[in-house]
């Protein structure tokens, strides 16, 4: 982990990419601890917020948006030698985002038919993570992030320790709450037990699925759970555009809609 | 005028009015009583302040990896099993504060809250959940290093028990010798039969209840005795159910449950750390850890320090851990139980056998919320068979 305590206070830095904002705006969020969070770090570059912008480097910078643009790639490569500790925020820095469904399909055609005069847009073939092109020192996941890992990864970097945010599986969140599974309850297909932490289990909380903002988890077994949906009565199409939304474009989530879509299937004797 | 002396073994009945009355005089007394309620489709423990709160009519069907809910006209009020919540909700929560710490000019000052807990009176516990408790008191109060939090809410817990009369498919306290009666361990304990309960005194803190509800000497109350002859056939309800779920049998209309031979299981396990088995369950399971957080006797939890960003307030914090994390193995250097089908092997046999090295019984009690509560219904009965049908050599 990169200490970036220093004497003076850390310069943070947040940029924008193919994006929605939302990510921003859930620093704003933090209300009732911005000051406490302008009294530990100096924020230089966050047009979001304020039109004065410093120039680099920064210590910490935040990265929301994916990578969409040819403009984006030397933009990013930048960005990255500006700041000492980088970190993507949200679904789309992360793994691509909502616009990475266009990589299933042929950006021109979408060019064509969304576009007046498609030749004025410059747009990769592909929506793609932060990572994917530059090394990246830590993610915060979501779609948008959670603003109280967002205040724990300042505090956590401005002191030199690890953050402290979860990698075990949205399930843990709705045990602790004492929600009721409603995949095991209600039948509705669900992914949490393959879905990062971080959200405090909203969706099931409200008696809905969770939709996999947060990402796979670490070793998440896909082809077993949907195994199970399926056997259930849950058709491949229905499990597969749950995978295919926020982080449609994570390895994980990826692999398992090209599956379920009739790809090989690896459930072998199950 | 009925008797109003009471004492542990005594046998009353009492009818639906004085289940209510039990619930106002718990709460007169300054309980905090939580019982069984339907919320989001299931049986949960919530608070109770009306008998006509508890989910009478109710039946619980469960089964590997499904819970489902249905209305039946002849199910009395806790006709129903266990639900996804046990006592260790209560007693060890999710999420504790164990000390909190403020700075001023003067230096750092110990802001933990020091008022007792509320006590707290618990409806309809099963004798799963009874024998459950027992082995949580043993790791949190036994031994050299007790649990002072635990220990705070253990001394304030009334328990009003239930005698099951049905079980669903995913029980098998018969096997682990757990159920289906209930006790040692309860105050008070209910066995339900033709609309009315027979109360049967289990501590002096029940007989004082029950002295109470007597002396009200309420026409709808009689809260009268049994005799030996009634007594004998009340014990043989949950007595008829153990003698059918160790025959493997069900009444008509009910599944069969599960059980779990337990003979020489510490040694079965210990030799077949290298089962084929290990790797076909992990193929299943999601490492999601649905299965210790609704077990009523995991206990594990890690515990962290925490500041605010300003630095000025700090606090350690607890909560609820499982072994099927990553986390939970990462230690210097690396992880001990990378693998899936390790960290399912280490549930399991620390569950069944290494249990019984460390605490002198198995930390299982046939409750069955880990096949219930499992995404996709794995089943440790079905594992333990499949080791011992065909054991390595």
């Amino acid at each position: 982990m990169t200490t970036v305590a220093t004497a003076k206070k850390p310069r943070l830095a947040v940029f924008k990419f193919a994006s929605c904002d939302g990510c921003q705006l859930q620093l704003l969020d933090a209300e009732g601890q911005l000051r406490a969070i302008a009294d530990q770090v100096e924020i230089d570059h966050f047009l979001e917020a304020r039109s004065r912008s410093l120039p680099g480097p920064y210590d910490i910078g935040l990265v929301e948006g994916s990578i969409s643009t040819p403009a984006d790639i030397p933009r990013i490569l930048e960005i990255r030698r500006q700041c000492r500790f980088l970190v993507t925020i949200g679904a789309c820095a992360t793994s691509g985002g909502i616009q990475a469904l266009r990589n299933w399909g042929q950006v021109d055609e979408f060019l064509g038919a969304v576009y007046a005069t498609p030749a004025y847009v410059q747009s990769l073939e592909k929506s793609t993570a932060i990572a994917d092109h530059v090394p990246v020192d830590f993610e915060l996941r979501g779609c948008p992030i959670d603003t109280r890992q967002l205040v724990e990864l300042v505090s956590a970097v401005v002191v030199g320790r690890r953050p402290r945010v979860p990698t075990y599986s949205v399930c843990v969140e709705c045990k602790m709450r004492g929600t009721v599974c409603v995949a095991v309850a209600r039948g509705i297909a669900c992914l949490g037990p393959v879905t990062q932490a971080g959200c405090d289990a909203l969706c099931p909380a409200h008696d809905r699925e969770c939709f996999g903002c947060f990402g796979p988890s670490q070793q998440p077994n896909l082809v077993s759970l949907n195994g199970f949906y399926e056997r259930q009565g849950a058709s491949r199409e229905r499990l597969g555009r749950l995978v295919q939304s926020f982080n449609a474009w994570s390895p994980e989530f990826h692999a398992e809609h090209d599956r379920l879509a009739g790809g090989p299937d690896t459930e072998a004797d199950r | 005028m009925p008797d109003s002396s009471s004492i542990p073994g005594d046998w009353r009945w009492l009818d639906a009015d004085g289940l209510q009355i039990l619930i106002d005089l718990l709460r007169g007394r300054g309980f905090r009583v939580v019982g069984p309620r339907i919320a989001d489709g299931a049986i949960v423990i919530g608070d109770i302040d009306s008998a006509a709160q508890l989910p009478t009519g109710w039946l619980d069907d469960q089964d590997g990896g499904s819970y489902r809910l249905r209305q039946d006209k002849a199910a009395g009020t806790f006709d129903h099993v266990v639900g996804p919540h046990s006592l260790k909700n209560f007693l060890f929560p999710a999420r504790e504060t164990l000390q909190h710490w403020t700075r001023d000019d003067r230096g750092w000052h110990d802001t933990t809250p020091a008022e007792p807990p509320r006590p707290l009176a618990v409806i309809g516990v099963r004798g799963c959940d009874l024998a459950a408790l027992a082995i949580q008191d043993r790791v949190f109060l036994g031994g050299d290093h007790v649990d002072p939090a635990y220990k705070a809410r253990r001394e304030r817990l009334f328990l009003l028990a239930v005698n099951c009369r049905r079980a669903a498919a995913t029980c098998f306290c018969h096997s682990m010798g757990c159920g289906p009666a209930a006790g040692p361990g309860f105050d008070l304990a209910l066995t339900e039969t033709d609309g009315r309960f027979a109360v049967e005194t289990g501590s002096e803190a029940g007989a004082a209840l029950l002295a109470e509800l007597a002396a009200r000497g309420s026409p709808v109350t009689p809260a009268e005795i049994l005799d030996e002859a009634a007594i004998e056939q009340v014990r043989d309800i949950p007595r008829r159910l153990g003698r059918e779920m160790h025959a493997r049998r069900a009444e008509p209309g009910r599944p069969v449950p599960r059980s779990l031979d337990t003979d020489g299981i510490r040694d079965l396990l210990f030799s077949n750390l290298e089962h084929p088995r290990w790797q076909q369950v992990a193929d299943r399971c999601l490492s999601c850890a649905n299965c210790t957080l609704v077990c009523p006797t995991c206990f594990c939890s890690s515990v962290s320090d925490v500041a605010d960003l300003s630095g000025d307030h700090a606090s350690r914090e607890r909560q609820w851990a499982s072994c099927f994390t990553l986390e939970h193995s990462q230690m210097h250097g690396g992880n001990a139980r990378p693998t899936v089908a390790s960290r399912y092997r280490q549930w399991l046999t620390h569950k069944l056998a290494g249990w019984i090295d460390q605490f002198g019984s198995s930390g299982c009690t046939g409750c069955g919320r880990c096949i219930t509560w499992c995404p996709v219904g794995i089943d440790l009965t079905a594992e333990v068979a499949a080791i011992r049908e065909a054991p390595t050599p």
